[in-house]
């Protein structure tokens, strides 16, 4: 019975995107529609949330843009997605990085996943 | 109203409810109804019946759990038994022919129905929930009353309860009708419609799926 679902969102699902998790530094191509012509736009910054499930599944970028913060919820198999890059990946302890929103400047960096953990 | 439409109709079973996007990348909400092996169980006419309707017939059925009553029905038709039956009043009655066997193409994507299924069951609920009532308010001396109707009438003049005032009771498990919803995707293949928005029903109810007859240019 879901399965007859699942084909359902199979059509729709995309499995072009990298994996990413929170606290990762995202660049994701937008298109942009203006009237006729369409365009790709950048939008990078934080990944800060990763939400829901199957196709329903969402992420929430933020960036702070002119010392205003600026978050981005995209579904994460939308179309109008042509690509994301995964610029850093980042190293935190939270699956929800609400915490950044109250944070500025340094404060709220976060620091680069090493490429293997390091032995204490 | 007395003309009768050409209305096509098939019985299906709602799957559930998933996403999918449109050709302007919108994210649309979509019903998933599976509607294969719906069969023409009986042709009704004006001149046998008084008037015209197809009765349409789907899904599987223990061959032993039909009484023979039915079976005859079923047998007439020339169809293995089905374990839903519903009418389908429609002008074009004549045009079916006994046994023809429907599938979900006789809809198209991009056009109105409606969706007749069994609502929900909510079990015995309150006016809030049942009528929409407001409740009383939530302080200014209000005690354990606050989802309560308030009044329910006069006193001593008329000194009863008139008939049909609304009160708490059983809610859900009505039969229940969405208009003019539109068919986003038909799936001949695996028998799937997709309709856009919600339908009547739990999971694995079966639905009534008919072409509207209220929505603009209808019945065409």
């Amino acid at each position: 019975m879901t399965n007859a679902i699942d084909a359902v969102d199979a059509g729709t699902a995309r499995d072009d995107l990298p994996e990413f998790r929170a606290g990762d530094t995202l660049k994701v191509h937008v298109k942009v529609v203006e009237g006729s012509r369409s365009r790709i736009q950048a939008f990078q910054g934080v990944c800060i949330r990763l939400q829901g499930s199957g196709i329903r599944r969402t992420f929430t970028v933020r960036k702070v843009s002119f010392g205003v913060g600026v978050e981005r919820t995209f579904p994460l198999h939308t179309p109008i997605i042509d690509k994301v890059e995964v610029v850093t990946r980042g190293d935190v302890r939270r699956a929800k990085l609400y915490y950044l929103r109250d944070l500025r400047g340094k404060a709220a960096k976060i620091k680069e996943k090493r490429a293997t953990a390091p032995v204490k | 109203m007395s003309t009768v439409k050409n209305v096509r109709g098939l019985l299906g079973t709602k799957l559930g409810m998933t996403q999918t996007w449109d050709e302007n990348n919108r994210v649309v909400p979509v019903t998933v109804i599976e509607a294969a092996s719906n069969v023409v169980t009986q042709v009704r006419s004006e001149a046998t019946d008084g008037y015209p309707a197809v009765q349409v017939g789907y899904g599987a059925i223990d061959a032993r759990k039909v009484i023979k009553p039915l079976r005859g029905h079923f047998d007439k038709a020339g169809v293995t038994p089905r374990r839903h039956l519903a009418e389908i009043r429609t002008a074009d009655a004549t045009s079916y022919t006994l046994g023809q066997e429907l599938s979900p193409e006789v809809f198209v994507a991009g056009q109105t129905i409606n969706v007749t299924g069994t609502s929900k069951g909510k079990g015995f609920a309150g006016v809030m929930k049942r009528h929409g009532f407001s409740g009383l308010r939530a302080s200014h001396g209000v005690h354990r009353k606050h989802r309560s109707p308030g009044s329910i009438g006069g006193c001593a003049t008329p000194g009863r309860v008139f008939k049909g005032v609304r009160m708490a009771g059983r809610m859900g498990g009505d039969i229940v009708t969405t208009q003019n919803l539109t068919v986003y995707a038909v799936d001949v293949e695996k028998g799937l419609i997709l309709i856009r928005g919600a339908v009547p029903g739990p999971r694995g109810g079966v639905v009534v799926i008919r072409t509207a007859t209220k929505a603009k240019g209808a019945g065409k």
